[in-house]
């Protein structure tokens, strides 16, 4: 698993790549979490996101707390079929704004 | 935390694992910090030993034994640092005595499910054929149960308001028809919730979900060939495990979220959850059984057996389990608090519960410890037990199962006394009127909320099927028409099966309004059974077990094709929730004790005031007085419910209501639809207030207001 970020325009781009489990989980967090600041407005990339373990989807869910406990938002962007649907199923979808693509999540952070 | 604990580091390695001496407390696998404990009991094993998988590898990655300062007592507990907890599948091996005629099954060549283990691998995807050469079946996988409810809670209605739907997970959304996103699952019985709100249930209980092996058992119909399958899971495999299979996320392993996700959702709409559980067999059978877990751990504990060491069979399916031993007790309670506390369950329904009744040898317990422990405990407080009170051992106790205030039974007289009067058997009268008073007679003093009123339920025939068949038609199941109940007390309105005659259609359709009608209007609680009210069929199978088709689906199509049975059970269903008085929790009295001027339940024949208790009576008639609702704390309207099952029309003539109110007719099962029900409130005055004409095998419905 890789991820990557950039601040563009005050919105914080991260991209991951890759399969998030239990072995990669706790890396994403160390990598996500020190970029949430006041406010922060945060579009996650997961087009390339291949598989989301039950432990991924945990950090997905504590990623979005931290977020809005610090009055910030976050939208996930591009989220294949089977982890949407698997998002679904398990309840962590209704935690998440989605988009379909970049600029339509940077649409949605402004509403 | 506080990062000072001084218990998170090895203090042994094995074979490059880090190990130290665990604890024995929670059994089962526990992540603890830095690692994973495991603790599992055994009171005759020699030794035991920690079998690791890679999730899905054919061989073990590691087996560590329990070293011995590991044992306190019979536990063995031990911390394995460092494991990638979501990847790892875990076993145990136990050495000990074989000797079957002293009840020893030890077989240290055999890799043993761990009874605690909160997510089972092995059957992910329900159908799946399973590699039969794997060495360890059913694995015991690790969670973490920090499933975020938010809000929810327990919903706690009250008994007396229930209104429940008995239902199969898979067979509610599998067919096609359905047209959810994933069939047959959790998720797909969540994507149904507003068609059971519509319909008005307030709770849903759901058939085994607990981890069972379709496979169990599984072979090919000798004639048809088609492959059987255990479709309804009353055959345990792990207790705190919910059925990979029936989720659409269990090849991910994210079962349990998916069911709490759907439980978190029913609450939200209203309706509560209820588990069918069954705590009297395992799925290891008879001697000839699998060893799967408990066999091989502590078999002499955990099941009862003959003075020569072979498995009694009360529960009519190869073994029984020994509930009434102190460690099967044990286990029992920690799996229902665990339900309870960590998937939110309102309710248990125990299948063939007298079993949990039997002492060791399997003697009738005048007061087993077991039932006494669950109705006092303090986290199942306040959910409803519910025995299914007999077992396959002969032991029959519907009326008189060891309640302690607590426990409500399945009421078979219900059920059979229903059915008779309703095909029209004589000499019925006098016990119909105890059923539909919430069956006084059996319950005296656990009042009407200790019924659960039934008509139909997966034992048996649908009602479409009650009244379309009067012999049981099982020959799908390959047993030679053999299994299944062949009394059923059913008709079949004068044609076996399918029929093309408008008459035996319109009086099957009015036997099933009569009886929902019926069911409605009885105090006590009401279950329905899943599709009964889209005149669900199963073409005459009234044991549909080993079904996963047609016969165990519900067709949706029914429900737009007999859209007219739905609404009628969707208004029957709201008219018994909108109308207090029929839903009371203590038993009528058949006094007038608000001076009302009428007793709280009135009895009547074709003529007011004038019941026929004779053996040939087939009309009879109540009324409950609006005053005395809920022990006269609340007003409601006046009912009046009138039953022909005699062949001919007759007259009845409704009691006089007190001055200024009028009857207004909220049910006539003869007429068609949209004049046969009225929604709640839009009911028109009955033209002639003294007399009312019922047609043959006719149910009417008056309210006063």
């Amino acid at each position: 698993m890789e991820v990557y970020s950039e601040e563009r325009d005050g919105v914080v781009m991260v991209a991951i790549e890759g399969e998030v489990d239990g072995s990669s989980a706790s890396l994403l967090k160390d990598k996500i979490l020190p970029l949430i600041t006041e406010n922060c407005r945060m579009l996650i990339d997961m087009n390339q996101v291949s598989f989301m373990s039950s432990a991924g989807l945990r950090i997905m869910l504590l990623i979005s707390r931290e977020i809005t406990q610090t009055s910030g938002e976050v939208v996930l962007v591009g989220l294949l079929p089977e982890i949407h649907d698997a998002m679904d199923a398990t309840g962590f979808l209704k935690y998440f704004k989605l988009a379909d693509s970049f600029e339509a999540g940077v649409e949605v952070l402004s509403n | 935390m506080p990062d000072t604990r001084i218990d998170t580091y090895p203090t042994h390695e094995y074979q490059g694992y880090k190990l130290r001496a665990g604890k024995p407390q929670p059994f089962g696998a526990t992540l603890v910090p830095g690692g994973v404990n495991f603790s599992v009991f055994s009171s005759h094993a020699t030794s035991c030993t920690l079998v690791l998988f890679e999730k899905h590898a054919p061989e073990p990655i590691a087996e560590i034994p329990f070293y011995n300062e590991f044992r306190i007592g019979n536990v063995y507990a031990m911390t394995v640092f460092d494991l990638p907890y979501e990847n790892i599948e875990y076993g145990f091996r136990f050495d000990g005595p074989w000797n079957p005629q002293q009840g020893h099954w030890f077989d240290k060549t055999k890799i043993l499910m761990d009874p605690y283990a909160k997510v089972i691998g092995g059957r992910d995807v329900w159908g799946q054929t399973p590699d039969w050469n794997n060495i360890y079946h059913h694995r015991a996988r690790l969670i973490v149960d920090d499933y975020d409810w938010e809000n929810d809670q327990p919903l706690e209605i009250p008994m007396e308001d229930m209104v429940i739907y008995e239902m199969h997970v898979r067979g509610f959304t599998r067919q096609p028809s359905s047209n959810v996103h994933n069939p047959g699952t959790f998720n797909g019985l969540r994507e149904k919730i507003p068609y059971l709100k519509e319909l008005g249930i307030n709770c849903v209980e759901l058939m085994p979900i607990y981890e069972f092996d379709e496979f169990e058992n599984s072979r090919k119909h000798p004639d048809t060939g088609e492959l059987l399958l255990n479709f309804w899971g009353y055959s345990t495999v792990g207790f705190f495990a919910p059925k990979a299979g029936f989720a659409a996320t269990g090849k991910f392993g994210m079962q349990a979220d998916e069911l709490k996700t759907l439980i978190k959702e029913l609450h939200a709409n209203g309706i509560e959850v209820m588990l069918d559980v069954v705590f009297n067999h395992t799925a290891e059978g008879n001697e000839h059984g699998p060893y799967i877990s408990f066999r091989g751990i502590d078999n002499k504990v955990y099941y009862i057996l003959t003075p020569e060491g072979y498995y009694y069979n009360f529960s009519g399916t190869g073994n029984t389990l020994n509930c009434n031993n102190p460690i099967v007790r044990g286990i029992v309670l920690d799996c229902l608090r665990y339900w309870t506390a960590e998937y939110h369950i309102d309710g248990f329904r125990f299948d063939l519960a007298s079993i949990l009744g039997r002492d060791q040898n399997g003697a009738p317990l005048p007061n087993p410890p077991l039932l006494e422990q669950l109705a006092f405990d303090p986290i199942l407080a306040k959910v409803k037990l519910i025995a299914e009170a007999w077992d396959a051992g002969g032991l029959y106790q519907v009326g008189s199962f060891p309640a302690y205030g607590r426990w409500a039974e399945w009421n078979g007289r219900y059920r059979d006394t229903v059915r008779r009067w309703l095909k029209g058997d004589d000499d019925l009268v006098i016990e119909l009127a105890q059923r539909i008073m919430g069956s006084p007679d059996m319950y005296a003093a656990r009042g009407p909320i200790a019924s659960i009123n039934f008509i139909t339920c997966h034992d048996g025939f649908t009602l479409m099927d009650l009244f379309s068949y009067n012999n049981k038609n099982n020959w799908a199941n390959g047993e030679n028409n053999n299994d299944g109940n062949s009394d059923n007390d059913s008709w079949n309105c004068g044609w076996e099966g399918e029929s093309s005659d408008p008459n035996v259609n319109s009086l099957r359709q009015r036997q099933i309004k009569n009886a929902v009608a019926l069911l409605m209007v009885s105090q006590g609680v009401p279950m329905i059974l899943m599709g009964d009210e889209a005149g669900r069929t199963q073409w005459g199978n009234n044991n549909t077990y080993c079904h996963d088709n047609e016969l165990g689906w519900f067709d949706w199509t029914l429900v737009e094709k007999n859209a007219d049975l739905v609404q009628f059970f969707q208004h029957i269903i709201n008219f018994r929730r909108s109308h207090p008085v029929l839903r009371n929790r203590f038993h009528l009295s058949q006094r007038d004790y608000v001076g009302s001027g009428y007793p709280d339940i009135s009895w009547h024949g074709t003529e007011a005031g004038q019941p026929d208790w004779s053996e040939a009576a087939r009309a009879l008639a109540f009324m409950l007085c609006g005053k005395h609702a809920r022990g006269g704390k609340v007003h409601d309207d006046y009912i009046y419910v009138a039953m022909n099952s005699y062949w001919d029309a007759l007259w009845f003539h409704p009691p006089q209501l007190p001055s200024g109110m009028k009857w207004h007719i909220a049910v006539n099962t003869m007429m068609t639809s949209g004049q046969d029900i009225y929604p709640v409130g839009s009911e028109p005055v009955l033209e002639v207030q003294d007399a009312i004409m019922l047609g043959n095998r006719s149910t009417v419905i008056l309210v006063g207001r």
